[in-house]
């Protein structure tokens, strides 16, 4: 085994001192400063209610859709330096440049290919060829279309759950984001359709910043490069993922990897 | 030892067979009796219904014909038919769907996607559910009175249109709004995370996804609009019109004509409620065919808002 030197990779987003408030009274994150380094995949992990999907939902503005959250703080998306939850910055301008896979499958209730060039149509008219050769690499990259490519007019409820959820990827990764979201992307799926999302996910990071949420600290393991622990919508630590599973600084990190509570 | 010989007792004490039999029996018994009961309910239901329709079909099949179908009325009953008054009401209904469905998809959807949660939007729902129920009487004063003296459109088929479109207002906007809400929340999640605006959101997922709903909804509040008299007599329905409206199609440029629109108007409900107030026999059975025609109309209706709604069903599926 190889001993793998990480030179500090440069940092693609960072979050300083973000507090989130649901309903502008219930404070769900609690001035939570963590950087996520480029095109590399970092985990959150913690117990359920920790914040861990609140704090994602932050990353792309999720949270504006419903009345009254508020938003403490800063996230600076790099290299440019947004501010991500800037109420000045137009959310749409942030998920054009962040894209994310939710937990359950969600995709339109219309064909594949529809489901894939969505995000392109609504950016503007492009070529009808363009846009087949997008919709084609997307699904290639989501490791879809071998099993699709004939069928790229039916509906995609016909897909099972996991390809479903690959498709959803594949959707996601059409209009070339900067940075990933998922939340907790294999909750809904069988274990061989998790481990083709993992296996996806691995070879993503070569090219996207990635952020999960997972539940399972074997997934957190497996794919990630860094990982991130919360609880009680505070982070604890976060640190190489390989430090956190064998050699945590914090107490409670210890006792949470170790399955003592969670 | 003991523990073993505690449970044991404990589980030959509740596990009496005979006492659990007679238990389930007595609870089969209730459970046969409300069926019964509910069949008794629904067969009285049914067969009211079904005297109804028998009434009327016995009364006015003889009468039903093509000659029926093609002629003006007239006052001598055997020459009379429903011509001017089947062609009013699908120029009636034309009218009212092109105004209420575009206002009340609008409403609609400005409620349930734009609008604010407060205590204004909460007062303007109540208010919406309140005109649903409003009699259609009421509406025929106000038409009267808005339509008629203030703005002048005289007793003619846009008054009448403009008026039942007032009266499937709230109807059009409550099932719109049941249709979106169908929608479940993740759609809309995903596409507001690959970018869209709102107005993208709505108009490339939410209608058409709630179209069948909205589809259904509509022919509903249409096929009530089609048997309403009270609210067009209100408004000045003639009830004995021996002549056509002016044709929407004309020979000459620009081809079409809205001349009809002021022309006086009568509809399939207006002409039964006049015959029916006529005090021979033969007018009566005259009224009771027009009646087996309007419900065939409304059959129609039906018929085509479930077909529309199964089309949408097989496609959508959450």
């Amino acid at each position: 085994m190889t001993i793998h030197v990480d030179v500090m990779p440069a940092i693609k987003a960072e979050s300083k001192a973000l507090s989130f408030y649901y309903g502008g009274t219930v404070q769900a994150l609690k001035s939570i400063s963590l950087a996520l380094p480029d095109r590399r995949a970092t985990a959150l992990i913690g117990p359920s209610g920790c914040g861990k999907t609140t704090y994602l939902r932050c990353l792309n503005r999720m949270h504006d859709l419903y009345p009254g959250n508020r938003y403490a703080g800063a996230v600076f998306l790099y290299p440019d330096g947004l501010n991500i939850v800037d109420q000045t910055i137009d959310p749409i301008e942030i998920r054009m440049r962040i894209g994310m896979v939710f937990q359950k499958p969600n995709p339109f209730p219309t064909t594949i290919y529809d489901n894939v060039a969505y995000g392109l149509r609504i950016r503007g008219s492009i070529p009808r060829s363009e846009l087949d050769g997008i919709v084609e690499q997307s699904l290639k990259d989501a490791a879809l279309w071998p099993e699709v490519k004939d069928r790229l007019r039916e509906l995609a409820f016909n897909l099972s759950g996991g390809q479903q959820q690959r498709l959803c990827i594949a959707r996601a990764l059409a209009t070339g984001p900067e940075m990933l979201l998922f939340d907790e992307p294999t909750s809904a799926l069988d274990p061989t359709a998790t481990a083709r999302i993992e296996e996806l996910v691995t070879d993503l990071k070569q090219r996207v910043t990635i952020v999960i949420v997972t539940h399972n600290m074997q997934q957190a393991a497996r794919v990630s490069d860094y990982t991130a622990f919360m609880y009680e919508g505070e982070l604890v630590e976060c640190d190489r993922t390989e430090k956190i599973f064998t050699n945590p600084s914090n107490k409670l990190t210890e006792e949470y990897v170790t399955g003592r509570f969670g | 030892m003991w523990l073993d010989m505690f449970l044991k007792s404990d589980i030959d004490k509740s596990i009496n067979p005979n006492v659990v039999r007679r238990r389930i029996l007595r609870s089969r018994l209730r459970d046969r009796l409300f069926a019964l009961g509910g069949l008794v309910v629904m067969a009285a239901a049914c067969l009211v219904l079904l005297a109804l329709l028998l009434q009327l079909a016995y009364d006015g099949m003889g009468r039903v014909s093509w000659q029926f179908v093609i002629s003006y009325p007239s006052r001598f009953a055997s020459q009379a038919g429903i011509l001017s008054a089947w062609i009013g009401t699908i120029l009636v209904m034309f009218l009212t769907a092109l105004t209420a469905i575009p206002l009340g998809m609008g409403a609609a959807v400005y409620l349930e996607e734009y609008a604010p949660k407060n205590w204004m939007t909460d007062l303007i729902e109540i208010n919406i559910a309140n005109l649903a129920g409003v009699p259609s009487i009421v509406y025929g004063l106000m038409a009267l009175g808005l339509l008629v003296y203030e703005f002048h459109l005289g007793q003619s088929f846009l008054t009448a249109g403009l008026t039942l479109a007032m009266l499937i207002l709230p109807m059009v906007i409550i099932a719109t709004r049941e249709a979106l809400r169908a929608v479940p929340p993740q759609i809309r999640e995903a596409a507001y995370a690959v970018g869209a605006t709102k107005w993208q959101t709505v108009r490339d997922h939410v209608v058409p996804y709630s179209m069948g709903g909205i589809l259904t909804g509509m022919i509903l509040a249409l096929s009530r609009a089609v048997g309403e008299t009270a609210p067009l007599i209100t408004v000045g329905a003639l009830s004995f019109i021996a002549f056509l409206p002016h044709s929407p199609l004309t020979l000459e440029f620009p081809f079409l004509s809205f001349q009809w629109l002021f022309d006086p108007f009568t509809v399939m409900p207006i002409q039964m409620f006049n015959w029916i107030s006529r005090p021979q026999d033969e007018f009566h059975i005259n009224a009771a065919a027009a009646g087996v025609i309007l419900l065939l109309m409304t059959l129609a209706m039906n018929a085509l808002a479930i077909t529309v709604r199964a089309r949408f069903r097989k496609r959508i599926h959450w």
